[in-house]
């Protein structure tokens, strides 16, 4: 149990030591939401339709841009060769990077939600099921991430690769947690979309780190 | 241990050797080739001559005959690899990675297939040529998840390294492709106004089955053809780039 | 031939577009395997049963 609190405090202590880098991503997050506005016009109705769906689109492209980071560096510097060596498996390594992710990209994306539901004409209501929906499905989001950058951490140029093996399986993230969000069905299927997510994440929280550990290995081979 | 007690090897030991397995294999090609020009020719003449218009869908079901078949082996090809990633990681079959790499490309041909017939069996049927109900969606997605695996096998130098990493992903991906269409389908029934659209797409009315069935064999076998060939082309592959890195170092042969 | 009916130009498109990707799809696994035999036979190599230079 030490060793995995020691691997998440260190991750958690480079990416905040990381300067701007936490800036850049919130920053990020908030321009896709604020330029959508000058693409489809400035018409409130219509930009309150689709805000929900919006934010979530910002929120997965900025969670993609934290992927290299999560695996790349460790490799440039040997220090994944030696968490695979370590006494905790790698797997629980994966699962402190993976909550670190969360913790440093994930959150930050959510407390800075408030000004895209502002710019986006967002109601209360509906921001504060933003909020819930972003909460439960964003470690999915996470975990997926770390599958696809596990995947890509031993190729020459992985670049888009990650984003693009993430995106398909990140599908049902985005319909459940726009659906969670969304009045058009009714509060009945609002919850059960967030019943949803909240399972997928759980799912995808507790599996994707063997995964991720197993692609590692193998790809180190 | 003697002659006699040494343990035997099986056919299946045989086709763990990639030279063994391209030898062996090599006379099943043109019979396989055979059969399925046969059954293209059958199916070919049962779909578009020989059969009768369907009752509700008129002519356009005979795209159906080509529909079906490309939409099966969408998902069938994707099984095919699973298997063999499983056989990768699993049972550790020689042959199983040489097989999913094979068959991730014909995979995507097809899938592009099923979407390509299936957008223009909608043409007529529904008015557009493309509709986000939940098959087309579901094929469109496995597409990319297909499309993804060719370029995850191309962004490796050492193809056996990454056999096991594409492997996990294969799986990974199978397991979530449940997941996907049934989140599809839930999207999908929330956006269709619950009238006039049939989103299930067309049933299957018992006139219909004789040229479905011979065009499902037909594309059934083809794809068994050309996995068998590719692998043949995957294992010389893998001969050659041994042999050319043995040229360079100088070694003698 | 049977009348194709109203939408006959869409059977069309999609018998000859399907058999268009197969003639591809073949063609493809066909040339990758010749020049994959090919070029082993450039290479000499004993095990497909080509002798050394």
């Amino acid at each position: 149990m030490s060793g995995f609190l020691s691997v998440l405090s260190r991750e958690i202590r480079l990416s905040l030591r990381g300067g701007g880098e936490i800036l850049t991503l919130v920053l990020f997050f908030v321009i896709v939401g604020a330029v959508v506005p000058f693409a489809v016009g400035p018409d409130k109705a219509l930009l309150a339709r689709i805000a929900p769906g919006i934010v979530w689109i910002a929120a997965f492209l900025a969670m993609l841009l934290g992927l290299e980071k999560l695996f790349g560096p460790d490799r440039a510097d040997g220090t994944l060769a030696l968490y695979r060596l370590a006494d905790i498996p790698l797997s629980a390594v994966v699962a402190a990077k993976v909550i670190a992710h969360w913790l440093t990209a994930a959150l930050p994306l959510i407390l800075a939600s408030p000004a895209l539901a502002l710019l986006l004409a967002m109601d209360g209501e509906t921001f504060g099921r933003t909020v819930l929906s972003l909460l439960l499905g964003t470690p999915a989001l996470a975990g997926f991430g770390a599958i696809g950058a596990a995947v890509t951490v031993a190729t020459r140029r992985g670049g888009l690769l990650a984003p693009i093996l993430i995106a398909p399986l990140s599908v049902p993230v985005l319909i459940f947690g726009v659906g969670a969000i969304s009045a058009s069905g009714g509060p009945d299927q609002a919850q059960a979309a967030a019943l949803l997510l909240a399972a997928l994440s759980l799912m995808v929280l507790v599996l994707s780190p063997f995964a991720a550990a197993l692609a590692i290995d193998w790809g180190e081979d | 241990m003697t002659i006699d007690t040494t343990p035997k090897m099986t056919w299946w030991n045989r086709l763990s050797h990639p030279g063994q397995f391209v030898a062996l294999t090599r006379p099943l090609i043109l019979p396989l080739a055979l059969v399925t020009g046969v059954l293209f020719a059958a199916g070919l003449w049962y779909g578009l001559f020989s059969s009768p218009p369907e009752k509700y869908m008129g002519d356009t079901v005979r795209i159906m005959y080509v529909h079906v078949p490309t939409a099966w082996l969408s998902q069938f090809v994707y099984a095919t690899m699973a298997v063999s990633a499983l056989g990768t990681l699993v049972w550790r079959h020689p042959m199983a990675d040489v097989s999913m790499k094979a068959a991730a490309p014909l995979g995507a041909a097809f899938t592009a297939m099923a979407l390509f017939t299936g957008s223009l069996w909608g043409r007529p049927t529904w008015g557009t040529f493309w509709e986000w109900d939940g098959r087309m969606t579901s094929t469109l997605v496995l597409l990319f998840i297909y499309l993804g695996i060719v370029a995850l096998w191309r962004a490796f130098d050492d193809q056996l390294r990454a056999a096991r990493v594409v492997a996990v992903f294969t799986l990974v991906g199978a397991v979530n492709i449940p997941v996907i269409k049934f989140s599809v389908d839930w999207w999908s029934t929330l956006h269709q106004p619950a009238s006039v659209f049939r989103a299930d797409g067309p049933t299957m009315p018992g006139e219909i089955l004789t040229p479905l069935f011979v065009m499902f064999f037909a594309f059934t076998f083809l794809f068994v053809t050309l996995q068998l060939v590719a692998m043949h082309t995957e294992v010389r592959r893998r001969r050659i780039t041994t042999l050319e890195r043995r040229a360079a170092r100088g070694d003698a042969r | 031939m049977i009348a194709l009916g109203a939408h006959a130009e869409f059977i069309i498109a999609a018998y000859v577009g399907v058999f268009a990707g197969l003639a591809g799809l073949v063609g493809w696994t066909v040339f990758a395997a010749r020049q994959t035999k090919r070029r082993l036979e450039e290479l000499g190599d004993a095990r497909t049963g080509n002798p050394a230079q």
